[in-house]
Parts: C-alpha cells; structure tokens; sequence
C-alpha cells in the first residue's frame, strides 16, 4: 500500500470514531430520556398512559423499521438543512444519531424494564415523584446494564458509520468502497475491514469491562 | 385503649378489583382504628385480602368506597403533593425488602433523606445512626448482595425509621425469613416500638408472629375483618372460623383427629393456671381421664399460655364431669369438631 493510502486510512480512522462518538452522544442525548418516557408511559407503570405510550411506540418502530441505507437517502434534504451539506463525515452525523436514536431508546426500555417492581413500590412508599424514581431509583439500578446496552448500541453506530459512505460519508467505509470494492483494491478493504473489527472489538470489550466493574449485584 | 391517640382510622373501607367480568371485593367494609404506639397485626390467609389493605394505608392502592384517616387527615382527599409528603410519614418494609442493589448499605439508608434534600453530612451522620440502631454499623459500606435475608431487611427498616415516620408499616417483612431470623427482626421491631414509641402494622399469615409481638390484631377473611381484639383475648377464645382456623393449626387438612369418634376440646390454659398441673388435679378430683391429643406452649404478648387438645371418653355422663371441672376452674374451653360445623 502506497503512503497515501495509509494517509487515508488513518484520517478515515479518525473520522470513523468522530462519526461515532458524536452520533452516540446525541443520539443518547435524546434517546435515553425517550426510553425513559417509554418505560413509565407504560399502562400500569409510574405514569402509564396508553395514548402517549403508543404514539411513542409507533415512531421509534417506524424508524426502526426503515433500513438505515435508505434512511440515509430520505433524509438527505433533512441533513442539507442543518449541515448545509449532505456529504462528508459531518453529514453523515445527522442520519446516523436519527437512525440511532429509536435503537438507544427500546435499549434503554429494555434495561429499565429489569428494574423489579418492588423498588419502584419502595420509592413511590417513600414519596418519591415519577422524577425522582427515574433519577435515585431506576437509573441508579439499571447503570451496568445501561451500560452493557451502549456498547452494543455503539458497535451498531459504528457498522452504520460505514454504510454512510454509500453516499458520500467519510469515514473506513467510504474507504472500504471506493478503493476496495469500486477500485479492486483488496488489501485495502481487509485491511479497512480489519481495523473495523478492532474497534468494535474495543469498544464492546470496554464496555463489557466497566459494566462488570460497576455491576454490585 | 380508649384513652389513647386514633393515628388510623378507617370507615367501611371497600377495595374492588376488575378482571374481566369478574369483580373482586379484596378488601370488603372494613372499619377499625389503629392508636398511637401499639403494635397492630393484620393476618389472614393468603389471599385474604390483608396486603391490599396495608397498601391502601398510604395510598399505593387506591380504595372505591369508605375513608381512611391518618392523623387527622383523610388519605383520599390529599392532593398528588400532600400524599407525597404525607408519605414520608408513613414508612413501609417489604417481604422482599426492595433494597437498591446497586448502591451501598448507607446509601440506600439515606435514600429518604436525600429526597427529602437533607445535606450529604447530616444524612449520612443520622443514617448511621440508624444503623446503629438496627445493629449494623459495621456494614454501612457493603452492598446488599453481600447481606444474609435478615441483614437485608435490618437495612430496609433503617431506611424506613431515617425520616422518623409516625408509623411503619411491615408486609409480609418476615415471610423470606426462617424462624430464628423472624424471631430477631421481631425483636427488632419490638424494641423500635418501645424506644422510638413508634406504631407498627404487621400483616402476616403466620398466627405465631401476631402473638409474638402484637398487641391486637385484626383477622381478615375473603376481604371482611372477622374479628378485632387483644391478641390474648382472641387467642384464649376466638370467635370466628377464621379466627379458630388460624388459631388450630391442626384443624386444617390432615389431622390425626378426623379418625377419632370421640368429642375433642382445646383447652387454653392462660399463664396463671398453666403453672398448675391442670390433668393431674382433673383426675384427682374427679377420677376422669382425657387422652392428650396435641398439647404446646407459647409466649402471647409475654405471658405463657398453653393450648391442649384432648379427647373425651364416649360416655354423656363423664364427658360432664369433665367439662364442668374445666369450667370450675376458668380454663377456656372450645370443641374442636364443632369449629368446622358452625357457621
């Protein structure tokens, strides 16, 4: 491989993690107090309610539900709009966080629901309000598992990141395409593919590690 | 009693579930106070109706019908925000304590305090105190995965006693425990009553808790209260079929008494008589002999009382003489077949 092709998966490295990290946190920014609305609107929970429950429900799967290669393509006059562009790694962002947004918040769901009733009943006995039980009680006793959820929500960011490249993202996966696939070049898209499984590698065994570390029970 | 301070007071309280076409009346007019300071039990069996009962008393189930007064304020016409407060007042322990597993003994402690927006020092400085209290200081920096069943529970009642409450109520707290760990967690709350002057509110479905520790119990049968009283009162003499059923534990199920032809009494003995030998001066006197099917002793409220059940021989004429000794000398007295057949 030439010095430019290193060049170039070295910035491609770079703008990869960017690209994750960044839809990551805002994607949780909005998604945890989603899946914190979809747990209590639950019917029969903290604040049940049937209608908001529902609507909520029926976003987060439409979303989910639309394969993220052509959620890539509808939201491209959305992405213009806020970015002014719809290539490059800080386009890429705006459907990756949108795309991910619904998957953070049925995780952060899934992990809330393994809270048992009786310390939400503890809580409410106590005279907590719905606020306080989601901050001293629920989050409090879901963080590893909270945890162990972004990891995995990370790593599923990260395989987005690189399918952006379809349209002109930044990032390995553009890489991984355009010298690899359109190009034949086949070192370069092992070597991509390799440096791909490293970081999710990295990332989930991390993750893995600090929920082991916080878990107390 | 009468002289004392009502903290709860309830008025033909009604709870209904709906499950379908089907309605429930888990809890079915229930009307008793509960004062300041005593040691109130509920028991029934499970299914009874009692746990919806003691969570009606802070609101976590909500009644359909009747009121129920806390300390001179009617729970039902609370706002969100006074309910709120009044429950910080109202402390609860659980049968599967409900502590956080993820934070440490301390810190579920002060869990209260902090809601309540006490600072770190002061909250921290008084739930240690707490758990001076129920005797584990010493595992202020543990989790509770590291606790036996009974620590667990020591813990929830520190949580419960750090807002100083004007009562606690425990459901089912001992129900996880095995013997010897209930007997010291009532201790526990024994002393708690006394030091702290705090009422307490047992429901239970274990008789052996009520006399262990309460002062008077209700009965709950199919969501009604059956009896109200003296815990020694109903237990020298219960009234209802309730009442006896918890009381005679062998009534239930398979007994040896089914096979026996003969007329089988329960006799009480109450902690004066149960120092005489009460058999040996039957037969001395009157020349009778019972058979002893089943014969114990148990602490009720601190006084020694025994229960006996004996058979009678088959003979009208003796079985006379024996009752009317029996009765001579005050021994409550109660036929045991005649329990089932009644009402």
């Amino acid at each position: 491989m030439s010095k430019e092709i290193v060049d170039l998966i070295v910035t491609g490295i770079f703008q990869t993690l960017l690209m994750t990290v960044i839809s990551t946190v805002i994607a949780y920014i909005i998604g945890l107090p989603y899946g914190i609305l979809l747990k209590i609107t639950t019917p029969g929970d903290i604040l049940g309610n049937r209608v908001v429950h529902g609507i909520l429900g029926f976003i987060a799967n439409v979303f989910r539900s639309i394969p993220f290669l052509i959620l890539l393509v509808f939201l491209i006059p959305f992405t213009r709009m806020i970015t002014g562009t719809s290539i490059g790694t800080t386009a890429s962002i705006v459907p990756l966080t949108v795309g991910a947004i619904p998957i953070v918040a049925r995780m952060v769901e899934a992990s809330l629901n393994e809270i048992s009733p009786g310390i939400v009943e503890a809580a409410t006995s106590m005279g907590a309000s719905p606020f306080e039980i989601v901050i001293h009680f629920m989050i409090p006793e879901c963080l590893p598992s909270l945890l162990s959820g972004a990891a995995i929500n990370i790593a599923t960011i990260l395989g987005y990141s690189a399918m952006a490249g379809c349209i002109g993202g930044g990032g390995l996966g553009a890489i991984a395409l355009n010298y690899g696939y359109y190009r034949y070049q086949q070192d370069v898209l092992w070597v991509t593919v390799l440096i791909l499984i490293i970081i999710v590698e990295i990332f989930q065994e991390g993750g893995t590690l600090l929920t082991k570390k916080t878990r107390k029970a | 009693m009468a002289d004392e301070k009502v903290l709860y007071s309830l008025k033909n309280v009604t709870k209904i579930f709906k499950s379908g076409k089907s309605i429930v009346k888990a809890v079915d007019d229930v009307s008793l106070s509960i004062y300041e300071g005593e040691i109130f039990g509920i028991i029934g069996m499970s299914g009874a109706g009692k746990s919806t009962l003691v969570r009606t008393l802070n609101r976590l189930e909500e009644i359909n019908d009747g009121e129920i007064w806390f300390d001179g304020k009617n729970l039902s016409g609370l706002s969100t925000k006074e309910l709120r407060q009044t429950r910080k007042e109202i402390a609860m322990i659980f049968q599967h304590f409900n502590l956080l597993t993820q934070k440490t003994v301390l810190a579920n402690v002060v869990l209260p305090l902090k809601l309540a927006g006490v600072p770190k020092k002061i909250r921290e400085a008084k739930g240690m105190e707490m758990l001076e209290v129920v005797g584990l200081a010493e595992k202020a920096k543990a989790y509770p995965a590291q606790l036996s069943g009974g620590q667990k529970q020591r813990v929830a009642i520190a949580r419960a006693l750090a807002m100083s409450p004007k009562v606690l109520l425990c459901d089912e707290a001992t129900s996880a425990l095995d013997p010897k760990i209930t007997e010291e967690i009532l201790n526990l709350l024994k002393k708690i009553n006394k030091e702290l002057k705090l009422t307490v509110i047992i429901i239970t479905h274990e008789m052996a808790v009520i006399e262990k520790v309460c002062d008077r119990v209700g009965i709950i049968d199919a969501g009604k209260l059956a009896e109200l009283g003296d815990v020694k009162d109903i237990f020298a003499k219960p009234e209802s079929k309730a009442a006896k059923r918890l009381i005679l534990p062998a009534i239930t199920g398979d007994n040896p008494f089914d096979r026996t032809d003969k007329r089988c009494f329960r006799i009480v003995f109450d902690g004066f008589s149960s120092k005489e030998p009460v058999i040996s001066n039957l037969v001395k006197e009157t020349g009778e002999m019972v058979n002893i099917l089943s014969a114990n002793t148990r602490s009720v409220g601190g006084v020694g009382y025994g229960q006996m059940i004996v058979e009678l021989p088959k003979e009208e004429a003796r079985q006379k003489v024996i009752l009317d000794y029996f009765k001579s000398i005050n021994m409550e007295i109660m036929e045991v077949f005649e329990t089932e057949e009644s009402e």
